[in-house]
């Protein structure tokens, strides 16, 4: 591959995914849920994976984490490169240490995602413990300074609380809390603040600001939100049906969109200079993951589609300054000859 | 000064926690209270606990206060409530309490003090028995809920039938061929771990190939087990293991245990499955904690509820099983008192001294139905689904 050649003098690299294929069977169909993606994360910095639902996001993260169950999923192929060494050959002991350590996630659910029989400090305590050797007291400390990092009043009295005493938010932040126990260097949230209400998701987004800054670690969030993404992110990856369909800075992706999908997804976002007038969509809906159209598998629904696009698989295009657009058409038509 | 108020107030708020404080424990003890019958239940069982431990302490050692095996012939067969004849007792065969509470036995033998001794053997044998049943059963349960969809491969199979039966031919004094399986088996572990670390892309020569073919998987061997432990009658299986070993109160303890878990690993196994897709075991996954450690820690504290409910009613009839045993003289061998063997030799004199059946056999109700209302009530109390009915 082409990223493949180029990438040892990067340093910046904190984790490269390459060409990984995640794929379901059930019965005799295979969804292809992940079908060759490829994305980077480097140091210090927010990346958002944004797409619709079903398109394959939450696999890519879990399949990082080694985390996609087996059977029914299974990583076909790729490698994922973190610290010179790819997690995808590391054993189930070595993958341990790897999770929360270095790459710790954030669930989508805060309601479910803590164990309803242990207090928030038991569960807190439980995540550093696996990782560090640490005493009683000092780990009770570093629960109390986690909990306030991540904005619980009072944390002293909050470790005695159990999940179902906590509102959503309060329970995100724990969750984030725990992320943040062993002070890993990637942080993977996935769609983090999608159950929770407008309010408490601005105010977690500023706390993953607020955290990286202070932590310098970096983020994958995983999202469907073009609102969060464009208040977070460093870098977007916009997937569809399993592949990147175009990736670049946000400055590119929101003014200089180049896959139609994108532009459809931007268009159809409601805003005020359009009221009144009727909200574009996207005309058909996302396909099954187990029967993709040939070609493009954007092409049923696209607005600028060639005969070759049900034919070919799309190669990716390259803009420059790091911004591509899996889509010939578009670039031809921009006289984008190279 | 009003203001301040108002902002301390809006502060104290704040820092209300936003779900009401009340612990898992109060709300089961609100929902537990409401069922009369299963108070009775659990203060039976508690008075039935004190006995038992007062039991142990009253007819033990060298000089116990109620002694269970003084033999005074010139007393058979007394009534309860009936004073002891004076004339004819040497001081120190006189009873404690100067009368027989429960009669004396045929041979004056007096019941209070047998029963009191017979209710420690029924406590042991009732908690040791479904301790060791729920530990297996919460054991075989827990992996087959959670490794359930993990496939045993053809060449697992093999070494550990190699490994057993080359034990067991060292054990028999066939030492050659044993050490032989042994040897065999040992060297292909060790081939196993060694080429343990190949890339994928290198294929494995085509014998290792088929031994590495799935043969079943581990949920369908374990619940077969269960299934097929399940069609043994398993009291007849109990008197002929009895029958064959040394009749002893922990082999009565460990053959009942060994029976009974099956219920419990059926319980466990279907929580887990229901748990292994809930969200907070990705979230222990995603911090790396192991998967033991997720099972035995994270998950079996949200499986406990039908667990205890089923050790509860297992007690019981745990209990039971031990008085029939007894009953048909292969229990707790004489001159121990259990329950059971009490009402098997009252059974000769039952138109004589009805006292001798009736006494144990009414007690052996009680305990045994306060434990099962006892059961059925935490059922309904933790069960959240079952307490609209009430």
């Amino acid at each position: 591959m082409t990223q493949d050649k180029q990438p040892m003098a990067d340093d910046n690299r904190l984790i490269s995914v390459q060409d990984l294929k995640v794929y379901f069977r059930s019965g005799h169909a295979c969804a292809r849920a992940v079908d060759g993606v490829s994305f980077e994360v480097r140091k210090k910095e927010t990346v958002c994976i944004v797409g619709e639902s079903g398109c394959g996001k939450t696999v890519s993260a879990l399949s990082i984490l080694g985390l996609v169950t087996t059977p029914p999923g299974e990583i076909i192929d790729g490698r994922i490169v973190f610290a010179g060494q790819n997690l995808l050959e590391l054993s189930e002991k070595e993958m341990q240490k790897i999770r929360g350590n270095h790459i710790a996630m954030v669930f989508q659910e805060p309601l479910t995602s803590l164990n309803p029989v242990f207090t928030i400090g038991n569960q807190i305590s439980e995540a550093v413990r696996i990782h560090k050797k640490i005493g009683a007291e000092s780990l009770r400390e570093k629960c109390i300074r986690l909990l306030k990092d991540v904005g619980i009043p009072a944390p002293e009295q909050r470790l005695e609380d159990y999940p179902h005493q906590l509102s959503g938010g309060q329970r995100q932040r724990v969750m984030i809390a725990m992320a943040l126990a062993c002070d890993p260097d990637l942080i993977i949230a996935d769609e983090p603040t999608t159950a929770l209400d407008v309010t408490v998701q601005a105010q977690i987004l500023e706390l993953f600001g607020a955290i990286q800054k202070k932590q310098s670690m970096s983020i994958l969030y995983i999202t469907h939100d073009l609102g969060v993404v464009a208040a977070i992110a460093d870098r977007v990856y916009v997937m569809y049906a399993g592949m990147i369909a175009e990736q670049g800075n946000t400055e590119q992706i929101f003014r200089n969109a180049r896959h139609p999908y994108t532009q459809g997804l931007l268009a159809s976002l409601p805003s005020l200079s359009k009221r009144g007038k009727r909200l574009y969509n996207i005309p058909g809906s996302v396909p099954n993951p187990a029967y993709k159209p040939a070609g493009c598998p954007f092409h049923p629904r696209c607005t600028h589609k060639a005969p070759s696009c049900s034919t070919e698989y799309p190669k990716m295009c390259d803009y420059g300054q790091g911004h591509l657009a899996r889509c010939p058409i578009l670039f031809q038509d921009k006289g984008h000859h190279t | 000064m009003n203001l301040n108020e108002t902002t301390v107030t809006k502060d104290f708020h704040l820092e209300e926690p936003l779900a009401p404080k009340q612990t898992r424990l109060e709300e089961f003890w609100l929902l537990f209270g409401q069922n009369r019958l299963a108070i009775m239940g659990l203060l039976i069982f508690i008075l039935f606990f004190c006995c038992a431990i007062a039991g142990l302490f009253l007819t033990s050692g060298s000089k116990p206060i109620f002694d269970p095996s003084l033999i005074r012939l010139e007393e058979k067969l007394r009534p309860p409530f009936s004073k002891p004849n004076f004339d004819l007792l040497e001081p120190n065969q006189v009873p404690t309490l100067n009368f027989y509470l429960m009669g004396t036995d045929d041979l004056g033998r007096d019941v209070f003090a047998r029963m009191l001794q017979g209710a420690w053997v029924s406590l042991t044998v009732g908690f040791v028995a479904v301790g060791i049943s729920v530990l297996i059963g919460i054991f075989m349960g827990g992996i087959a809920g959670y490794f359930g969809q993990h496939y045993i491969k053809i060449d697992h199979i093999l070494w550990t039938l190699f490994l057993v039966s080359g034990t067991g031919l060292v054990f028999l004094d066939v030492t050659l061929s044993g050490a032989a399986l042994l040897l065999l088996c040992l060297a292909y572990i060790v081939y196993v771990v060694l080429t343990r670390h190949r890339s994928r892309k290198k294929a494995h020569p085509s014998w290792r190939a088929m031994l590495h073919t799935n043969a079943v998987s581990v949920d369908t061997l374990i619940m077969r087990i269960v299934d097929i432990m399940l069609c043994f009658p398993s009291f007849f299986l109990i008197l002929t293991v009895v029958a064959i070993l040394p009749a002893s109160i922990y082999n009565i303890m460990i053959v009942i245990g060994m029976t009974s878990w099956m219920g419990t690993t059926r319980f466990v196994r279907a929580e887990f499955l229901s748990l292994r897709e809930q969200d907070f075991v990705a979230a222990a996954k995603a911090l790396g904690i192991g998967n033991f450690r997720i099972i035995f820690r994270h998950m079996m504290p949200n499986a406990v509820a039908p667990v205890l409910v089923s050790a509860t009613i297992g007690i019981a009839s745990a209990i039971l099983t031990e008085a029939g045993l007894s009953f048909l003289g292969f229990g707790v061998p004489p001159p121990n008192a259990t329950w059971g063997n009490i009402l098997s030799g009252g059974k000769n004199f039952i138109f004589d001294a009805p006292w001798l059946t009736f006494i144990p056999g009414i007690t052996i109700l009680i305990v045994v139905l306060s434990f099962n209302l006892f059961g059925e009530g935490l059922r309904d109390a933790l069960n959240p689904k079952l307490r609209e009915r009430h």
